[in-house]
């Protein structure tokens, strides 16, 4: 039977020492990768893949990635929301293994969104 | 859907979305039997009767955002497809369980593909809500309960890199493995990412 082994947790757990739990502590950025059945059958499972892997490739340690559900722009799956600290939170559609990669170089960590690829950008004035 | 580990990924949504915090999950296949099945049990609110006399049809939704729901009704359809059948079990306040069954070696049995990236997509999007995921393939048996794993990491984050990838390693076994024979040849379960 295949089971995780208490001392590959141990060793993780003994090499993140000291570390801050992201989840109680403070993050820079947070990804969230819509995943309704239209979010899923468009592949957002490959999105949130390609996130995690980017994210253990990285070594990132201030960034969440998180799921929700539909936001209603079904045609416009895969579809994810990037808010980064101090910056205004942007929506990404039509998203594809590529898209995704460049979007956590330039947004996620850069700082710079990637208006191309964003559902709208700069429409919520209230002048 | 492409595949049943899509569908478990869907409806699980469904789950965490009544709140729950804890969701079961079985997936049985005995070839010999020429069975699947898909069970996924979560303490969430649970539904009435009348909600779930409905929930099948794709019109019926709890969301605002739109007025169709098609993750059962897609689920049930992939059942039916493969001579199957789909069960709902629901009490208010006290939960929902789900049970897929299909006909394993029928044609149209989508395959399982990667359960893996399922559930290391579920935990790393829900890290809140507890997992317990068991699975027997023919005798070849997966246990992953994220509430021992987070005894054992004590307050390291369990969406951490190493942590999923551990996770994921416990399936790539039986990825390679995974191969049926159907009607039309051999479908080999090794699909995506």
């Amino acid at each position: 039977m295949a089971k995780l082994k208490i001392e590959d947790l141990r060793r993780i757990k003994e090499s993140k020492k000291g570390t801050l739990n992201l989840r109680e502590g403070v993050y820079r950025a947070k990804v969230t990768v819509h995943m309704g059945t239209c979010g899923i059958a468009a592949g957002a499972r490959t999105i949130m893949n390609t996130l995690m892997t980017a994210i253990g490739e990285n070594k990132t340690d201030d960034v969440i990635l998180t799921s929700s559900g539909c936001a209603g722009l079904c045609s416009q799956e895969p579809m994810m929301t990037v808010e980064v600290k101090d910056l205004s939170p942007v929506k990404y559609v039509y998203l594809d293994e590529e898209k995704t990669k460049k979007i956590f170089r330039e947004h996620v960590i850069g700082g710079k969104p990637v208006a191309e690829y964003a559902l709208s950008m700069g429409s919520e004035t209230t002048y | 859907m492409e595949d049943l580990s899509l569908h478990l990924l869907d409806i699980i949504e469904n789950a965490t979305a009544a709140g729950a915090t804890l969701v079961e999950i079985g997936v049985f296949q005995d070839s010999a039997e020429n069975e699947l099945s898909i069970k996924v049990r979560d303490n969430g609110r649970g539904m009435e009767r009348d909600m779930l006399a409905k929930v099948r049809d794709p019109f019926t939704t709890t969301r605002t955002t739109r007025r169709v729901g098609l993750g059962i009704p897609l689920l049930e359809q992939a059942c039916h497809e493969a001579q199957g059948h789909l069960n709902i079990l629901s009490e208010p306040g006290q939960g929902t369980e789900v049970t897929a069954v299909f006909r394993v070696n029928h044609i149209d049995c989508k395959p399982l593909a990667d359960i893996g990236l399922t559930l290391v997509t579920l935990i790393a999007g829900n890290p809140d809500v507890d997992f317990r995921y068991e699975s027997n393939i023919d005798g070849e048996k997966i246990i992953v309960d994220t509430r021992e794993i987070k005894t054992e990491l004590d307050g390291v984050d369990i969406t951490d890199p190493e942590v999923l990838a551990l996770i994921r390693n416990l399936f790539q076994k039986r990825r390679v493995n995974s191969s049926r024979h159907t009607a039309g040849g051999r479908i080999n379960g090794e699909i995506e990412d």
